[in-house]
């Protein structure tokens, strides 16, 4: 019997490594109307993002945070993709990359970039990780008028 | 003659394979698998002996309290207690350091009463401390480790005074391995009269453990880290310790006389279990405890030995990997905890199971001790009595492959 290829290839797209070795937005911005915090208190993932905001819409995101690949990698791409967005559209980009990790939808077209995240659905105890920056995210928008 | 390949033979779910390959399962530290003459104890009781204990006059009743007792000496005599003290069965080992908590901490500490502990203990040996001392006004006082991960004794002898009502550690550590100096702490604590608890969830299943020899006043264990079944905790007292407790829950099984406003208490150690108890995983561990016992503790002992120094061998030649712990193999436990450069717990644990490889990522119940060695997760592989040698490859290419897909991300990132 041929032992198969291990399917880790899958879910280490270059490009999340590329986010996890090399993070964009990371650090504060003093000039933050929103920010949250969350972890995964089971595997010690932290995130704390922080928005400027401008006219209803995400003028810039940062992110702070210590974890694996996925869950840093997640928060990174999260702060390049949110920046200009409105808080519906980002609320939407949420929730479609959200059903693309749990119930293994396809990726939506808007998601773009995050489509690199498909193959984590995948690996279910890894799922959270990368929903992580995502429901921190969505914390921080609820203090959005 | 202790033969690891045919131990194997008894553990039906190594037969299985998992991603595609052979199931190499180094998690013990977390549960170890069962043997066949285990999951069959267990069965054997439902199918023939089922009934509830201690009160029963017919057949099923008494031959099933008779085998339930039979399990409390035989776990007697495996820590070198028979006839000296008592055993009481609990949930699992963190049952059993919460009934001493409740039961003797709280009647016996007072405000500015020291509790004296180590940064190398598990959740289960600090949280419950913290709960007494939050009711009693009683202090937590660590015991610190140098880069070895070994205890200060000469800080553990300044800390170990006067005021010193409980000292609380664990034999060997669930991360770093540590074979705690236990009869040397011990006699500190004496000397102040001070109560000396074990938590012996890592040391009881791997080594030859007397509680005589350790000098303690309580050891707590769990059936499930050394074959048994999940659900059974013993705790194990010195005499006269629980004679002079109040219960730690109420309820049938534990009473002597119930009036309407008072009742007296059966005695040790039915006093200290209350309700029906775990009757089937109590009578499944006995098969646990006589498995263990016929292959010998100290050879178990040394076949984990052998493991761990060929890993840690193995494992130093792996770029950028750091174990934690003692350097001798012969000085800890068959845990190994490790960190590689670059690569987070959680994906070495995941690329290490796609490779049939089970090892466990986080903080393992330890965040203290995972915070003082400057980490905010290890991997870690532990050893038990059905593994062997190319298991420990499999490890190292597991992790040579996890190191490799890491470093390919940062060369590619680098050359933009």
């Amino acid at each position: 019997m041929a032992i198969p290829e291990p399917q880790f290839d899958e879910l280490y797209r270059e490009l999340i490594l590329q986010h996890y070795r090399h993070p964009r937005n990371r650090g504060r911005l003093p000039g933050a109307a929103l920010r949250a915090e969350g972890a995964n208190p089971v595997c010690g993932d932290e995130v704390t993002i922080e928005l400027e905001m401008n006219d209803g819409r995400i003028a810039r995101a940062a992110f702070e945070g210590q974890g694996c690949s996925i869950s840093q990698a997640s928060a990174s791409m999260l702060t390049e993709t949110v920046a200009g967005k409105t808080v519906a559209e980002v609320r939407r980009l949420a929730d479609a990359f959200e059903r693309m990790l749990v119930n293994g939808e396809p990726p939506a077209p808007e998601l773009g970039d995050l489509e690199a995240f498909q193959g984590v659905s995948k690996f279910p105890v890894r799922v959270k990780c990368a929903l992580l920056s995502w429901k921190v995210l969505q914390r921080a928008l609820e203090g959005a008028a | 003659m202790f033969d690891a390949r045919a131990i194997r033979r008894d553990f039906p779910i190594l037969e299985r394979r998992v991603n595609g390959r052979p199931l190499v399962y180094l998690d013990n530290a977390a549960t170890t698998q069962k043997p066949r003459a285990v999951i069959d104890a267990l069965v054997r009781y439902y199918t023939t002996m089922n009934a509830n204990i201690h009160r029963g006059i017919h057949t099923l009743a008494i031959e099933a309290t008779e085998a339930y007792e039979a399990v409390r000496e035989k776990t007697a005599r495996f820590i070198g207690a028979e006839g000296y003290g008592a055993v009481v069965f609990t949930r699992n080992a963190t049952e059993s350091i919460n009934l001493v908590a409740r039961a003797w901490g709280e009647a016996n500490l007072r405000p500015g009463d020291e509790i004296v502990l180590t940064v190398m203990e598990h959740h289960s040996n600090i949280v419950p401390w913290q709960l007494v001392a939050r009711k009693t006004g009683a202090v937590l006082r660590y015991i610190d480790i140098d880069e070895e991960g070994h205890l200060l004794l000469e800080q553990a002898r300044e800390l170990i005074g006067p005021r010193t009502r409980l000292v609380t550690l664990v034999h060997a550590s669930n991360v770093v391995g540590t074979i705690n100096p236990v009869a040397e702490i011990a006699e500190m604590a004496r000397r102040v009269g001070a109560v000396v608890l074990v938590d012996g969830a890592q040391s009881v299943p791997h080594m030859p453990v007397d509680v005589r020899a350790l000098g303690c006043d309580f050891l707590a264990f769990s059936a499930h880290k050394m074959l048994g079944p999940t659900g059974v905790g013993v705790l194990w007292a010195a005499p006269g310790l629980l004679e002079a407790m109040e219960p730690f829950l109420g309820g049938g099984e534990m009473i002597a006389i119930v009036r309407p406003e008072e009742s007296t208490w059966a005695d040790v150690p039915h006093k200290f279990e209350a309700g029906t108890p775990n009757i089937a995983d109590v009578i499944a561990f006995g098969a646990a405890l006589d498995y263990l016992a016929a292959l010998g503790m100290e050879h178990v002992r040394a076949h984990e030995v052998e493991l761990t120094a060929l890993a840690m061998e193995r494992l130093r030649r792996l770029p950028g990997l750091t174990i934690f712990g003692p350097r001798e193999p012969d000085a800890r436990g068959g845990v190994l905890s490790f960190a590689i450069d670059g690569v987070h717990p959680h994906d070495v644990a995941t690329i290490a199971d796609s490779f049939g490889v089970a090892i466990r990522a986080g903080h393992h119940c330890a965040q203290i001790l995972t915070r003082r060695l400057g980490q905010s997760a290890t991997s870690r592989a532990s050893f038990y009595i059905y593994n062997v040698p190319e298991e420990v490859e499999a490890l190292a290419e597991a992790l040579e492959h996890a190191i490799e897909v890491f470093r390919r991300g940062d060369s590619r990132a680098a050359v933009r």
